[in-house]
């Protein structure tokens, strides 16, 4: 029988919208057998938060002061510890999954399958490759720990209403000192919504020539209730922070809106709006590759059309 | 330091549109152009100029893959490498295997650093260099766009969902470079023509004695789900219409 361990996911205060999503996913493997392991230095409202899920069957919390912070180095040997009574171990294929699976199953002695996107079975999974222009189904094999990432645009957030135990635990892994958390610099205000929990996005890409001219992304998402997103072009070129970038390497999403002015549709931005419901285009190159995604797609100049778009919203 | 071990993958080219198999068996990869892995190449860029600053010695390129792999070390070496190793193999490795390999190659040139891409864009899996330093029992800090080397630390600015984060590791240390890292040089002809003499060892896979046992299998490989065709609108009125019909905007 299969049984799930997920990492969750939180900032010392709150659980990622990650966790919620990768509960989903384990259910699909595991039906009701999925425990949640909240690693933190000071956690119990945290697990309070994870025990609200509905699905989750036990929260084990794990607190001690070498948790403030998430180094995988540090997280790993206690991943590892408790994944022994486990068929499965997940995480979310946020930048923190991603980090700290990998080291886990290495730990172990196992592999690692990333970005799961659908489930077939315990053991036979889809997820992408070539920057999504494939889907490979894989299966692995049913002897050694499944240890893995969830892509989490492919999931939606289990509901609360869960009433699961919190057990406390401790694991006598010795947890090495040669990583040290140095600082998190934040760009964002928080005024804005997360963009991999957003239902509606605005992106802008290198067409939008700075940052000032980014105020025009900025002004629409705020009519919108939107997230700000941007193309690498506009993060490489220093018009918004490296957080907003969306795509092959930068974030997946998956908003019921996505609006993207000024952006050209390379293949490593496409793949991480594949999931949005709709997708519109702004652009002045009737040829640019956006368009062949796009839902909705309007060939005219941004600078004319985005504040023409932000007035006729209304208020 | 003395060394940098920087691991290059042999890829499809970023630019090549990949077209699948019809029989669902794979990619297609003949005659496709192949380099090297973009986030590797990044690596190696920023290897060079921490040599280039004088704070390590040398730069070692490695590859595990077909005597093809041959071209990108070749091409690393152009860059600037001082040297290359290849290990050689027909197999398709899966990333822990591909970690062993590598800390096998890592017993062999104790490197003071290892710098390899966060990602290969063909698999885009994003685990080696995590794996390799859990292999090893020594720090990693992955999607880096800031590194600094002092005496037997480094510290790194990682990319992060939240922003940027910065951590220290102990040296010897695994680094995984995310695209902001650096812009790598181009290379010039005299450079090719020179690194024509640069050593390039091969060493055969077999030869390590390295459990290549794999763990999954693929099953098929397909296109993914195509949108359906979008329409054109043209003018901002028409469009705050469709948004409005579809229920994505009040009013
Ligand atoms: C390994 C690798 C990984 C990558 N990962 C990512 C990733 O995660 N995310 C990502 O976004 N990119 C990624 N890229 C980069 C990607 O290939 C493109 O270079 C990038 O997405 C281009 O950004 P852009 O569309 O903003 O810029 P451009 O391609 O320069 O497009 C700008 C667009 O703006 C339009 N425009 C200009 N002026 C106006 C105007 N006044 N009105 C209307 N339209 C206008 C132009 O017609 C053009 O279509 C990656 C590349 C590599 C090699």
């Amino acid at each position: 029988m299969a049984e799930v361990l997920i990492v969750a996911e939180h900032d010392g205060a709150t659980l990622n919208a990650s966790t919620a999503r990768c509960v989903s996913c384990a259910e699909e493997i595991a039906g009701d057998q999925v425990d949640i392991a909240v690693f933190a230095d000071d956690g119990q409202a945290l697990a309070a938060q994870a025990a609200k899920l509905a699905g989750v069957r036990t929260v084990l919390l794990i607190e001690r002061a070498e948790n403030a912070h998430p180094v995988a180095a540090v997280l790993a040997p206690q991943l590892a510890a408790l994944a022994t009574n486990y068929s499965h171990v997940l995480g979310p294929s946020t930048t923190f999954g991603k980090d700290l699976m990998p080291r886990t199953a290495a730990l172990l002695g196992v592999g690692q399958l990333s970005d799961i996107m659908a489930v077939e079975s315990p053991y036979r999974f889809k997820r992408p490759i070539y920057a999504g222009n494939a889907i490979v189904t894989v299966e692995a094999n049913t002897g050694a720990t499944l240890v893995a990432t969830v892509r989490t645009a492919s999931y939606g957030q289990t509901g609360s209403g869960g009433a699961a135990a919190i057990e406390r635990r401790e694991t006598d892994a010795s947890i090495p000192a040669h990583t040290r958390f140095v600082e998190l610099r934040t760009a964002s205000d928080g005024s804005r919504p997360d963009l991999q929990s957003a239902t509606k996005i605005v992106s802008g890409g290198r067409g939008v020539g700075s940052g000032e001219n980014f105020a025009l992304i900025y002004d629409l998402a705020e009519k919108l209730g939107a997230a700000v997103g941007a193309s690498r072009a506009a993060v490489d070129a220093g018009y918004v922070a490296n957080d907003l970038q969306v795509g092959q390497t930068g974030k997946i999403v998956a908003p019921d809106l996505y609006i993207a002015i000024g952006i050209s549709g390379a293949i490593q931005h496409l793949t991480g709006i594949k999931d949005a419901g709709t997708i519109v285009a702004i652009n002045k190159d009737e040829d640019a590759p956006i368009f062949d995604v796009a839902d909705i797609g309007l060939v005219t100049d941004l600078f004319t059309a985005v504040p023409e778009l932000t007035d006729a919203l209304g208020d | 330091m003395q060394r940098i071990l920087v691991c290059l993958k042999r890829v499809v080219d970023y630019n090549v549109r990949v077209r699948l198999k019809p029989d669902g068996s794979g990619v297609v990869l003949d005659g496709v152009k192949m380099s090297i892995n973009p986030f590797d190449e990044i690596a190696l860029e920023e290897a060079l100029r921490i040599r280039e600053r004088g704070e390590v010695e040398e730069v070692v390129v490695a590859s595990i893959g077909t005597s093809d792999s041959q071209q990108q070390l070749r091409t690393g070496l152009a860059m600037g490498a001082d040297r290359a190793v290849l290990v050689e193999t027909d197999a398709q490795l899966e990333p822990l295997t591909v970690a062993r390999t590598l800390l096998a190659l890592v017993d062999r040139e104790n490197p003071d650093l290892v710098l390899l891409g966060k990602q290969a864009i063909d698999a885009d899996n994003n685990q080696t260099a995590q794996m390799l330093a859990a292999l090893w029992q020594r720090p990693h800090a992955v999607f880096v766009s800031e590194l600094s080397i002092d005496g037997a630390a480094a510290t790194a600015v990682r990319e992060v969902d939240a922003g940027l984060e910065v951590v220290e590791v102990d040296l010897p240390a695994v680094v995984s470079s995310d695209l902001r890292l650096n812009e790598p040089r181009y290379v010039k002809l005299p450079e090719i023509m020179k690194a024509k003499k640069k050593l390039l060892e091969t060493i055969a896979f077999a030869e390590l004695g390295i459990d290549a046992t794999s763990q999954f299998s693929v099953v098929s490989t397909d296109p993914p789900p195509e949108r359906a065709q979008g329409i054109r609108v043209d003018s901002v009125e028409a469009l705050v219409a469709e948004l409005k019909s579809r229920g994505l905007v009040d009013g």
